[in-house]
Formats: C-alpha cells, sequence, structure tokens
C-alpha cells in the first residue's frame, strides 16, 4: 500500500513552546486515519504544516512519495482539505465559492461539475445564495464540497463536525465513508472527540502537548489487552506502594498510582493479588473503550512508554 | 557751503521763467489734446505681454475698447488676462481730461533720439486720486511720448508710447505700462504643493524690483469712430 | 497568474465596501462642483485677496471645467489614500479574518503569486478609481463649467505664484496628472498590502496606513530646514504631491510661459522614480514577510 503522507521527526516551535514536538507518524493509501487530541495538542499545527500554513522548525513531510517543501505546488493540487471552520467568502454565492477555488486548484471548471458537486453535499438549491446565509451544517457541506471539487486524492478535514448538531455529525460521517469506500479517498481526519473518530477510522493516532502518545489501528488499540483498570480501596497510598513493589508495577499509569494499563482478561489475576497483599477494596473498574483510553492519556500525560514498549 | 541768501533770487529767477513758458505748454497741451478729441471711440486688437514677478503667463491677445470720456476695457477674448487695474490710464484723454489742471513747464528732455518737452499737471481738485502727472510731449509730432502718473491709491505708474499709423488720432502703436505691485499672498492652508527643489535664487535686490509691473500692449489695427457698445464696459 | 488576477478582481467587484470608494469620490467631487457653482467667486477672491486692488480679470471665466478639477485633485492627498487603504489594506487581513486565508494558502498557489496578484489587483483598482475620478472631476466639470484657461495658485518656497495655462495646453497634463497620482497611490496600495500581512482584521491596516500617510505628510509640510534636508528626501508623502509639477509651467527669463512645457520635469522623474522605487520595496517586502508568516488564523 502507498505511503500517502510520510512525516518524520516533525517539530513546531512558537517562541520558546514546541506546538509540536517530534512527531513521526504514516498515512496509508485508503486510510480513515485518526488524528487525535485534546485542544490545543497540535493536531491543528500539525494540519497546518501538511497544507504549508505553517513552516515547520524541523523534520520532514513527504506526500505522495514527494518532500512537501519542494513540490509544494504539485502535491497540494492532490490534496483537499476543511481547516477548523469552514470559512468561504460570505458575500458570495455558494456556486461563486466553488468555482474559485476549484479554478485556484487549476482544474477545468464546468457548470456541470459545479453543480454535481453541490448535488453531493444537497446544496443544490441553494447555489445562488450567499453563504452568509446559510446556517454552519450547510457552511460545513459547502466547505466539503470546496474541498473536494478537484477530486483530490487525499482529504484533510480538521475537526469536521465543530459545531454541528448531530443530524448534522452524522451526515459529514456517512459523507467521509462514502468517500473512502466508494471513492477510495485517503482522509485524515481530526477530532478532539474520540466517539468520532473510533466509528469511522482505521487507523489513529492520539497526540498530547505536540508528543505521539500512540498510533496504530485502531482495531488493535481497541484490543482488551489495552484496558483501563482503576481501582479504588479504603487506603489508597497504602495500596499505591504496595503495587509499586509488586509485579503489577510495569502497568501502573505514572500520574496514578491506582490506575493500570493491561489486558483485561489478567484483571481477576490482579484483584487475587491485591486481596493476598491485604489491599481493602471499594472497587475495581475496568474499561475498554477508545473513549476512556483516550481520556486516560490525554488527562495524565507523559505515558508513552506504558503502550509503545 | 552756499548761504541760504543766495539761492532765494536764484529760485525766483527760475519760476519766473518756468511761469512765462507756461502760456507755451498750455496751447502745446491744446493742441495735442486736439488730436486725441478726434477719438469718439476704438476698438483695437491688441497683444499684451504682463511681465510682474508672481504672474507667469503667456503673451495674451487681447481687445482694447474705448469710449468717450473715460470707458476703456481690455478684454481677452478667448481666456483669462490679469488686466492691472491702472489700465484704463492708458486713455491720455483720462490724463488731461477736463483741462482741469495747472500745467507747469520742467524744460526739455530726450526720449530715444527725439527731444521733448516735459510738462508736470497738477491736478486742480486737492480730492483727485491723481497727485502728479507729467507728460512729455513730442512737439513736433504733437504727440505724448511718456506719462508719469503719481495717484494717491494705487501708487504711480508709467506709459511709454510709441507712434505709427495712428499717430494722427493721438493713438499709439505700442504702449508699456509699468506700475507698482504688492506681493501676490497666497492664503495659508489652502494648498500643499509640490517642493521640486527648484530654488527661486532671489536677491534682496530683485525682490526689490518686483515691487514693479509692466505690461506691454502692441496694438494691431484700430476701428475709430465706429461705435462701441455700452455692454462692453460692463 | 491573469486567472488568479480575475478571481480577485470578481472578489473585489462584488464586496460592497469596493463601491463605497467610488461614491465617496463622486460625493466629494459633487460637493465641490455644487459649492463652486453656487460661490465659487468667493474661493477666487480669496485667492487673490493680496492682488484684487492691482488685476482686474474675468473671474467667471476662471472657474472653469480645469481648474475645478485642479482644485478637487488637491484633495487627493487627504481622501484617496484612505480609499485605497480600505481595499488594499483588506488583502491579506481580510482574508485572515473571514477564515479563507487557510484555504488560499493550502491551495496550489505560491504565495509569491498571491501577494502579486493582490498587489496588481488592488493596483487595478486604484486604477480605476482615478479613472472614476477623472470622469467626476474633469470630465463632468468640464460639462457643467465649461473649459478654460487654468489659473495655478502655488505658493513656491517663501512667495506665491499665478500660473496661467492656456486652454489647448492643459489636457496632457492631467493625463500626465493622473498617470503619476496612479504611480502615487500606487505606493499606498503597496503600503496597506505590507501592513495587512501582520493583521487579522482590516481595521488595524487601514488605520495604519492612514495614520502613516498623514503623520508624514504633516512632517513632509513643516518647513524647517533641518526636516527639509534630512527627513522629507526620505518620505514618500513628500512625492506624493508631485502629479502637480506638471501643471508648473515652464517659463522663460521674462516669466512668460512655454506652451508645452514644464518648469522642472528631472523633479517630476525623480519623484517618480522614488514612488516606483518605494513600490518596489513595499511589495517585495511583502512578499518576504508573507512568504515566511505562519498563518494561524
Amino acid at each position: 500500500m502507498a505511503l500517502i503522507i510520510n512525516v518524520n521527526h516533525l517539530s513546531k516551535k512558537f517562541n520558546d513552546t514546541y506546538a509540536v514536538n517530534d512527531l513521526s507518524f504514516t498515512v496509508n493509501e485508503g486510510d480513515i486515519y485518526g488524528f487525535l487530541g485534546q485542544n490545543g495538542a497540535g493536531k491543528s499545527t500539525t494540519i497546518r504544516m501538511l497544507l504549508t500554513l505553517i513552516q515547520p522548525s524541523s523534520g520532514i513531510i513527504e506526500m505522495f512519495g514527494k518532500k512537501l517543501s519542494t513540490h509544494r505546488s504539485e502535491i497540494l493540487k492532490e490534496v483537499g482539505a476543511v481547516i477548523e471552520k469552514p470559512d468561504l467568502y460570505k458575500y458570495l454565492s455558494a456556486y461563486e465559492n466553488l468555482s474559485i477555488f476549484a479554478k485556484m486548484s487549476g482544474i477545468k471548471v464546468t457548470r456541470q461539475l459545479l453543480m454535481n458537486q453541490l448535488q453531493m453535499v444537497n446544496l443544490q438549491d441553494r447555489a445562488k445564495d450567499t453563504v452568509k446565509t446559510f446556517s454552519q451544517g450547510m457552511k460545513q457541506r459547502l466547505g466539503i464540497a470546496v474541498a473536494l471539487v478537484h477530486n483530490p486524492a487525499l482529504i484533510i478535514l480538521d475537526e469536521p463536525t465543530n459545531g454541528l448538531d448531530p443530524q448534522g455529525i452524522a451526515d459529514i460521517r456517512n459523507l467521509i465513508i462514502r468517500l473512502s469506500r466508494e471513492l477510495g479517498k485517503t482522509i485524515l481526519i481530526s477530532s478532539h472527540l474520540l466517539s468520532e473518530i473510533e466509528l469511522i477510522a482505521n487507523r489513529m493516532i492520539i497526540i498530547h502537548k505536540g508528543k505521539k502518545m500512540v498510533e496504530g489501528n485502531v482495531a488493535d488499540l481497541l484490543d482488551p489487552a489495552h484496558t483501563l483498570v482503576e481501582i479504588e480501596t479504603l487506603n489508597n497510598t497504602e495500596a499505591a506502594a504496595l503495587l509499586q513493589q509488586s509485579t503489577w508495577a510495569p502497568f501502573l499509569l505514572p500520574k496514578n498510582q491506582l490506575q493500570l494499563m493491561m489486558n483485561k482478561t489478567a484483571v481477576p489475576q490482579l484483584i487475587n493479588d491485591l486481596v493476598t497483599m491485604g489491599v481493602q477494596l471499594l472497587s475495581v473498574n475496568s474499561s475498554h473503550s477508545l473513549e476512556n483510553y483516550f481520556l486516560s492519556l490525554t488527562t495524565q500525560s507523559g505515558n508513552v512508554e506504558a503502550f509503545t514498549n | 557751503m552756499i548761504r541760504p541768501i543766495k539761492i532765494i533770487p536764484l529760485l525766483f529767477l527760475l519760476l519766473t521763467a518756468v511761469a512765462g513758458k507756461s502760456q507755451d505748454v498750455n496751447i502745446l497741451l491744446a493742441k495735442v489734446k486736439f488730436n486725441i478729441d478726434k477719438v469718439y471711440d476704438y476698438k483695437a486688437s491688441a497683444r499684451m505681454i504682463t511681465n510682474v514677478s508672481f504672474l507667469k503667463v503667456p503673451d495674451a491677445d487681447v481687445k482694447v475698447y474705448f469710449k468717450k470720456p473715460n470707458k476703456l476695457k481690455i478684454k481677452n477674448e478667448k481666456g483669462i488676462s490679469f488686466v492691472p487695474k491702472g489700465a484704463v490710464s492708458i486713455n491720455l484723454n483720462n490724463i488731461l481730461s477736463g483741462g482741469k489742471y495747472t500745467a507747469i513747464d520742467a524744460g526739455k528732455d530726450k526720449i530715444g533720439n527725439t527731444i521733448v518737452r516735459v510738462v508736470k499737471l497738477l491736478p486742480e481738485d486737492d480730492n483727485a486720486d491723481v497727485v502728479l502727472s507729467t507728460v512729455y510731449i513730442d512737439e513736433a509730432a504733437l504727440l505724448i511720448r511718456r506719462a508719469k502718473t503719481t495717484t494717491r491709491t494705487n501708487g504711480s505708474y508709467q506709459l511709454e508710447m510709441s507712434y505709427g499709423n495712428y499717430a494722427s488720432y493721438g493713438l499709439p502703436d505700442k504702449i508699456i505700462f509699468t506700475f507698482d505691485t504688492k506681493d501676490y499672498k497666497l492664503p495659508k492652508g489652502v494648498t500643499f504643493d509640490f517642493d521640486d527643489g527648484t530654488q527661486n535664487n532671489r536677491t534682496a535686490a530683485d525682490k526689490a524690483k518686483t515691487k514693479n509691473g509692466s505690461a506691454e500692449i502692441t496694438f494691431h489695427n484700430y476701428l475709430i469712430n465706429k461705435g462701441v457698445e455700452d455692454a462692453v464696459f460692463k | 497568474m491573469w486567472k488568479l488576477l480575475q478571481i480577485e478582481l470578481f472578489k473585489i467587484s462584488k464586496r460592497p465596501r469596493t463601491y463605497i470608494a467610488f461614491i465617496a469620490v463622486a460625493a466629494i467631487v459633487f460637493i465641490f462642483q455644487f459649492a463652486f457653482k453656487a460661490d465659487g467667486q468667493s474661493y477666487m477672491d480669496l485667492m487673490l485677496q493680496s492682488v484684487k486692488d492691482t488685476f482686474s480679470f474675468d473671474r467667471v471665466q476662471a472657474i472653469n471645467g480645469y481648474f475645478m478639477c485642479y482644485i478637487i485633485l488637491n484633495t487627493l492627498l487627504i481622501q484617496i489614500p484612505i480609499l485605497i487603504a480600505l481595499i488594499a489594506a483588506d488583502s491579506i487581513s481580510g482574508e485572515a479574518n473571514m477564515g479563507t486565508l487557510r484555504l488560499l494558502i493550502s491551495k496550489p498557489i505560491s504565495r509569491t503569486q498571491i501577494i502579486l496578484v493582490k498587489f496588481a489587483a488592488a493596483t487595478i483598482f486604484t486604477i480605476f478609481l482615478l479613472l472614476w475620478m477623472a470622469i467626476t472631476a474633469l470630465f463632468l466639470s468640464l460639462l457643467i463649467f465649461g473649459a478654460g484657461d487654468m489659473l495655478v495658485f502655488r505658493s513656491k518656497g517663501d512667495e506665491s505664484q499665478i500660473l496661467l495655462i492656456t486652454r489647448d495646453d492643459i489636457m496632457w497634463r492631467y493625463y500626465a496628472a493622473f498617470a503619476y497620482a496612479t504611480v502615487a497611490l500606487t505606493v499606498i496600495a503597496a503600503l496597506s498590502l505590507l501592513l495587512s500581512i501582520f493583521a487579522e482584521n482590516s481595521i488595524g491596516p487601514i488605520i495604519a496606513t492612514v495614520c502613516i500617510v498623514i503623520v508624514c505628510t504633516i512632517i513632509s509640510n513643516i518647513n524647517v530646514p533641518v526636516i527639509d534636508k534630512n527627513v522629507k528626501p526620505f518620505l514618500f508623502t513628500s512625492y506624493l504631491v508631485g502629479w502637480k509639477g506638471f501643471f508648473y509651467i515652464g517659463t522663460d527669463i521674462d516669466g512668460k510661459t512655454i506652451k508645452g512645457s514644464l518648469e522642472n520635469w528631472p523633479a517630476i522623474r525623480k519623484s517618480l522614480l522614488i514612488l516606483i522605487a518605494h513600490i518596489f520595496i513595499l511589495v517585495s517586502a511583502a512578499v518576504v514577510v508573507f512568504k515566511k508568516k505562519d498563518i494561524l488564523s
């Protein structure tokens, strides 16, 4: 499978702060690649570097097997993007906006092409209306039409469901799946909501404070081997100390000594050991939804090793 | 050192000589005026060259209209011309008008190669604007060659005249009119000007000169006594 | 490039604010024309106050279309830069504010192209605005007031002058003056464009442009020798009024005007070259800054 995006040791420093720090990841042809992180994690900065809006401080971006820094124009012809809000020229109509950006992408523009595109996002009846009269959902759909009008091989969507109602979110989700399945597009989609990504992505990366926390197949990351187990006891300090000295120590999350990331099948053994150690258990909660996983990573940062080793 | 007592008899002698000649001067003036009085009106084409330091203008083709007793108008029918207000006095009638003056013979002088009689005219009316006029008369041709006038309000001006075809009517072919002018002052703050670095390079002496302006009027043809509408003088 | 320029011009033509400038110009011109039609004599009397006792001239003829246009163009210095800034200062900042800059830059167009196209569009806007000015201030004035010889009141160093240009010697001066004004105002457009890169809404760069123009204009009009020599030559505003140079008609030693001549063509040419250099520097700076800029809007 061809590598569509290959990011190597990418960093971006604003003043003294790293927005992106030594980030590496790959997106394969046909992937719906989830780009996850909390607000401010560095998702947008990374995406902006992919789209040449921001110059990297260091690192290399290759797309379609070519260096972005030297083949910018060539590469961007194959990329369609919606970056954060789908902002368009408010004083122009949907049709005019679409036409302008299609021409900028260097393709031959026909009325038929533009109308088809509007039809795809269900805006054909509003073609002549100015964008300022559009709802957020309509703007988002038009933004996607703009991103797709030049038939790009790679589509980058930065938080495409932001500010949408549940129906709007569902529409976008279905559209992305259709683009991937029916048209074979490679899609990179960023979100701070794992639930979104969970439903559509086949591969994903989670970043936090500019650093990669984990990258992999969604199916693998949902594997029971990666279950978060939380323990509640009468004396948490004592329990934490005991666990630290036990064979369970490698599975403890560094920030919270009563959370373990482990295979779900080992939970009975853990309970058994805790009882043996004389810990007075109140509760043991295990969860394997990617949502919790994401939350645990991002709320208690710095735990890369626990999962990448 | 000359003693005053010796000067007084000398002055007395001079004055009696002048008084004796004044009779001749009045006759001379009457003869000159006779020529001028033949003209009731005229219309003439002329070229006016204005020479005033602050005025940068091209030569202008103008029409000069005159009607007795003292109406005179210089008009640029094709464009704009700055006409010195005192230019009305190029009408010699104005200077000699009414004969209500005391004429004093001031001797002879020379303009070019012509010997002229210098006559000073003192208006009898104490309130007249003209304080003193001096005319230089070519006695042979009975033509005024030069006139200098000092006024109460408009400074002084001078006329130099040369004659040709219309000498029999006392009308000059060319007049150089010299007059006093103030410096032009643009009201402050009305324009932003382009400073192109051109220096004026004017010395104090140059600036003093700017107090005089002149207009040179060369007449091409006169239409004499053919009638001129009063409307043109408005 | 041409396609991008077409797109840019299409965008400008669709924006309501574009027409504010044209309406403003028409309003300024009409107000002047109305005022001078009603009471132009008072203005003439004011200008000629100091010589009204010495000279008489035809006041009706003096207030003609050519004179009107000159008076109106005098306001160019204060009014038009604001109107140019209104569009040019919006070039990049407006896109940033609307959020379209992200999309624009993620297209396969180089940033240099974007700046050059934006600059070209602002220049074309400037040309159209001046054409509109020529139509309203010159041709409409000629219709209303008629043609005639033109008086130019000028202060030169510590003295003032009145220049008279005959009617058949004026039109080419206006064409040259409008061409010069286009170059001068293009400097404003280039300055606005540069400033617009730094902002994320157009208000800042518009105000900054106007402030720079006003401050520099004030300094350009301070008559202190130290400033004359050391500061003025470096301010572009000192050259903005250079169009007037086309109305400073040449004279011979007797002060007689020479038809078809200019008093100081080398000075005008020098000003023109300085303005063109400004445009070049400002646009180059805009390209350099924009190429390095991280788009965070």
